[in-house]
């Protein structure tokens, strides 16, 4: 931008930059308001279409046959297991992982092989690892089974954790570490006493987030948990899952089917959005 | 050890007689003997060749310029150097006649028996109360009134009983500065360590704070070696029976606090201590 | 030991704690490097399952598989071509990061630069919330509001206006029934818009607030900031997080499904229905009985895997020189 002494040119040039900015700018705000009527159209239609559907009997009462009323409950007695399973078993070897990373194994050369690693996991297409449990589960065991959905899961879980727990245990101060260590505390107890306690908030966000993130999970689960119509708490057999149940019944012809579809939707969303707001309110606690 | 932080000015301490140093009716012990001790950081060389001794149950500063390798020092004497990759040291460190630096000696019970306080007051994410507990409880295993016993006479010997006793299950981050420097040291003393070494302990605190933590650390050196990294040469002269000035890794000069202060041998010192460079 | 008033642990206690923290230590020491190295073994182990699982028809079809479109899952027949699962992989995910790149840009400049300090948080937290809502919720949407309105919309406008305009009318033919190619990149485009606009927000966040002052101090307004020092700062981030949308874009499963209309054939009109891996997978998988067509699904697996593991690695070691510098 030369600053030619002539005032005219000056002046067109500046207009003509004050309009390029305002289009700039205009462009911006638009393209935030549509993000934002996204949000609200996607919540809106699964409020419009879901809340009706709502009742004690969704809870009560099993899925339906084909044309006739009923509930959910194999659905999301289904989904709870398979979700506290695949988290029970995801979640120690995550936070067991991250801290090796952030704690004995944090100038060791592997681990910035394991984070680069556990990152790509962390985005690799669900549906793989539905395809990796299944020959490494499904086929075993000679079907499918809760057992292969909560293993999926588990996968799922397994890398969320892994991330916040390193991140949240690398943001613990080393003096605290040294002050630990200078009373003469052996390393696993300065993690374990120490460590853990300062990222306590951080760790457990992380772990809502993958609680959040498996709740909505449906591909891995497809060739997995295979999904059930009947109420079943047998983890050997297919289980019925809320998102499985909702890709069923949405795809469906019957109106009935549909609704229930709207409804699961919006419980799921509800869910998995709750659990986002907790971790967020969590984390905004630890920083104040 | 005579030196009173209350009433003493800075230097003229340093001037009272030589009978008053060495009080204590029994000869002055090596407790600490260091021999020949270099430090690397990675291929960086932070101590060169040092020799000295701490004497049992007397005070030792360590002055010199930021970087002179006097904190590096006090990290060796407890290894916790080793919680880091690519630092080394070489040398002898005589702990009672035992040599520390042989990997055979176990680290952590090393630093059970030699504590340390440091910089910025690093309370546990924990109550006050088990502050101090926790390091009791890893090589003790007392009852539940021995463990409160503990605590308390931790507290009093850290002069923080009485701002404390009402709160003990408080968190220990929710004292003030100089509280938490305090506790520190009572965390410190509750394992019944034999050596204290201090690393700047007051430089994040206010001046009254400082001048308790002084106090505390004249009383400790009744019972405890004790060595202390200081910026402050006044705090030095105060505090410590002997000083070590340390300049780019090397020991300069190290005697008594007296002589160093008032009558130093070497120029280099003299300089330092009299604010011409550092 | 001589006159050291308040050492009283008896020797004994002692070596009995440091036995115990010794092996309490190294236990604890083996698990979480085993935990670490669990999980360095995991990538590897989904590529040899896939390997092994995809051999019998990646041995069969040879190159052909990815060259050809026929798919027939006819126990008589059994032949299978990946051309158009792949070709609807990428168009779809195209379509989506053409339509979110911009936007969620812009977005992202809205939040660092344009929004009152007071909104900003409430905003970029809602476009957060949009980012955790399953996919499975995008699908059902997508086939539920959005495939009728733009079935109506691109019959009764889009097709009629193209219609004589070379090109565009081959790529715009219609009819539409609103499930199809285009309606699955869009949904994708919502799905990844919040990632984006997400990952460039911090991104914009690390330029040093010295560069823009400096900047606008020179009578630099909002456009020529953001074009001429945020976007060349952070450049490398902002495609790093590209690529990580572009990543989740190919690999996303039940948005895609519910809307693309799931026809295993390459067609030059976007508004025709198609297919892509992960819907294809998910669609046949659970139901293939014959050993060649389970095969030929992992294959598709083993594609995609080794496409969104190209993409994802790229995407992390430019976040990672991003981190770097701005660490430095």
């Amino acid at each position: 931008m030369s600053m030619q002494p002539d005032k005219v040119r000056l002046r067109s040039l500046s207009a003509r930059r004050r309009s390029a900015n305002v289009l700039f700018q205009s462009l911006c705000y638009i393209a935030t308001a549509l993000g934002l009527t996204a949000l609200f159209l996607i919540l809106g239609s699964l409020l419009h279409n879901g809340l009706g559907g709502v009742s004690l009997r969704v809870f009560t009462e099993n899925t339906p046959g084909p044309g006739s009323q009923g509930g959910l409950r194999n659905a999301i007695v289904g989904s709870a297991i398979m979700t506290v399973l695949g988290v029970c078993v995801g979640t120690p070897i995550g936070i067991l992982a991250g801290t090796f990373m952030a704690e004995y194994g944090r100038y060791n050369r592997v681990t910035p092989i394991v984070r680069f690693i556990n990152d790509i996991l962390l985005s690799a297409p669900s549906i793989i690892i539905g395809l990796f449990v299944y020959e490494l589960v499904v086929v075993p065991m000679g079907g499918f089974s809760a057992l292969a959905g909560s293993a999926a899961l588990a996968l799922i879980v397994i890398p969320v954790v892994v991330r916040t727990t390193e991140d949240m245990l690398l943001l613990v101060p080393n003096s605290l570490r040294e002050a630990a260590a200078s009373i003469g505390a052996p390393r696993s107890v300065i993690i374990r006493s120490v460590s853990y306690k300062a990222a306590q908030a951080g760790i457990v966000t992380g772990i809502l987030l993958a609680i959040a993130r498996v709740s909505g999970e449906t591909a891995p689960l497809l060739f997995t948990a295979l999904g059930n119509l009947n109420f079943s708490l047998d983890l050997k057999g297919p289980m019925a899952s809320l998102p499985l149940i909702i890709n069923q019944f949405a795809s469906s012809a019957y109106p009935e089917w549909q609704s229930l579809a709207w409804t699961g939707a919006l419980i799921v969303t509800a869910a998995v959005l709750l659990l986002s707001i907790a971790a967020r309110v969590l984390v905004s606690k630890r920083s104040d | 050890m005579s030196v009173s932080t209350s009433s003493t000015p800075a230097l003229s301490g340093a001037a009272t007689s030589p009978a008053v140093v060495q009080q204590s009716a029994t000869p002055a012990l090596d407790k600490i003997r260091i021999e020949n001790l270099s430090f690397f950081y990675g291929q960086n060389r932070a101590l060169k060749d040092i020799t000295l001794s701490l004497t049992e149950n007397q005070v030792t500063a360590f002055i010199g310029p930021s970087g002179c390798g006097k904190s590096t020092l006090l990290r060796v004497l407890n290894r916790i150097y080793e919680l880091y990759p690519n630092q080394r040291a070489e040398g002898t460190v005589l702990l009672d006649g035992e040599d520390i630096l042989d990997p055979k000696q176990d680290r952590n019970v090393l630093r059970a028996r030699i504590g340390m306080v440091f910089q910025k007051p690093t309370p546990f994410p924990m109550s006050i109360y088990e502050n101090i507990a926790f390091g009791v409880r890893l090589y003790d295993h007392l009852s539940r009134s021995e463990m409160d016993e503990r605590v308390e006479h931790a507290l009093r010997g850290a002069a923080l009983w009485n701002e404390v006793k009402d709160k003990l299950h408080a968190s220990g981050t929710s004292l003030s500065g100089g509280q938490q420097q305090r506790l520190c040291i009572a965390r410190t003393v509750a394992v019944k360590p034999e050596v204290i070494l201090f690393d700047e302990p007051c430089s994040a605190l206010d001046p009254i704070s400082t001048s308790r933590i002084e106090e505390l650390i004249d009383e400790l050196s009744s019972s405890y070696t004790i060595a202390i990294v200081t910026h402050n040469m006044q705090q030095a002269a105060r505090v410590s029976d002997h000083t070590a000035f340390m300049y780019l890794g090397e020991l300069v000069e190290f005697g008594e606090t007296q002589t160093i202060f008032t009558a130093p041998k070497q120029k280099k010192t003299e300089e330092y201590i009299t604010g011409r460079f550092g | 030991m001589v006159n050291i008033p308040m050492s009283s642990v008896s020797v004994g206690a002692r070596d009995l704690a440091i036995k115990r923290f010794a092996a309490s230590d190294a236990l604890f020491r083996l698990v979480t490097r085993s935990a670490a190295y669990l999980v360095l073994t995991l990538l590897g182990a989904f590529l040899v399952t896939l390997v092994i699982g995809s051999s019998l028809a990646l041995s069969t079809f040879g190159v052909g598989f990815f060259t050809t479109q026929s798919w027939n899952p006819n126990p008589d027949i059994l032949k299978f071509g990946a051309l158009a699962p792949i070709y609807g992989t990428l168009v779809t995910s195209a379509i989506a990061m053409a339509l979110a790149l911009p936007v969620g840009l812009g977005i992202a400049v809205f939040l660092t630069e344009l929004c009152p300090l007071s909104l900003r948080r409430a905003i970029g937290s809602a476009i957060e919330l949009l980012a955790g809502v399953p996919s499975i919720i995008y699908g059902m949407w997508g086939l539920f509001v959005l495939a009728p309105v733009l079935q109506n919309f691109e019959n009764n406008y889009l097709v009629p206006v193209v219609a004589d305009v070379p090109i565009l009318s081959s790529i715009f033919a219609g009819p539409s029934y609103g499930q199809g190619v285009l309606t699955a990149g869009i949904i994708l485009a919502i799905m990844v818009l919040p990632f984006i606009a997400a990952v460039s927000r911090d991104v914009f966040l690390t330029v040093p607030a010295v560069l823009k002052e400096a900047a606008f101090g020179l009578g630099a307004t909002t456009r020529e900031v953001v074009r001429k020092v945020v976007l060349p700062y952070s450049r490398v981030g902002v495609i790093g997080g590209a690529m990580l949308a572009l990543g989740r874009a190919l690999g996303e499963t039940m948005a895609v499904t519910f809307v693309i209309g799931n026809d295993p054939k390459v067609r030059a009109s976007l508004l025709a229905p198609g297919t892509t891996i992960s819907s294809s997978i998910a669609n046949e998988f659970a139901e293939a009985k014959e050993p060649m067509h389970s095969s030929a699904l992992v294959a598709l697996g083993l594609i995609l895997f080794v496409i969104t593991l190209i993409v994802l690695s790229a995407a992390r070691l430019m976040l990672a020189r991003m981190n770097q510098r701005a660490g430095a």
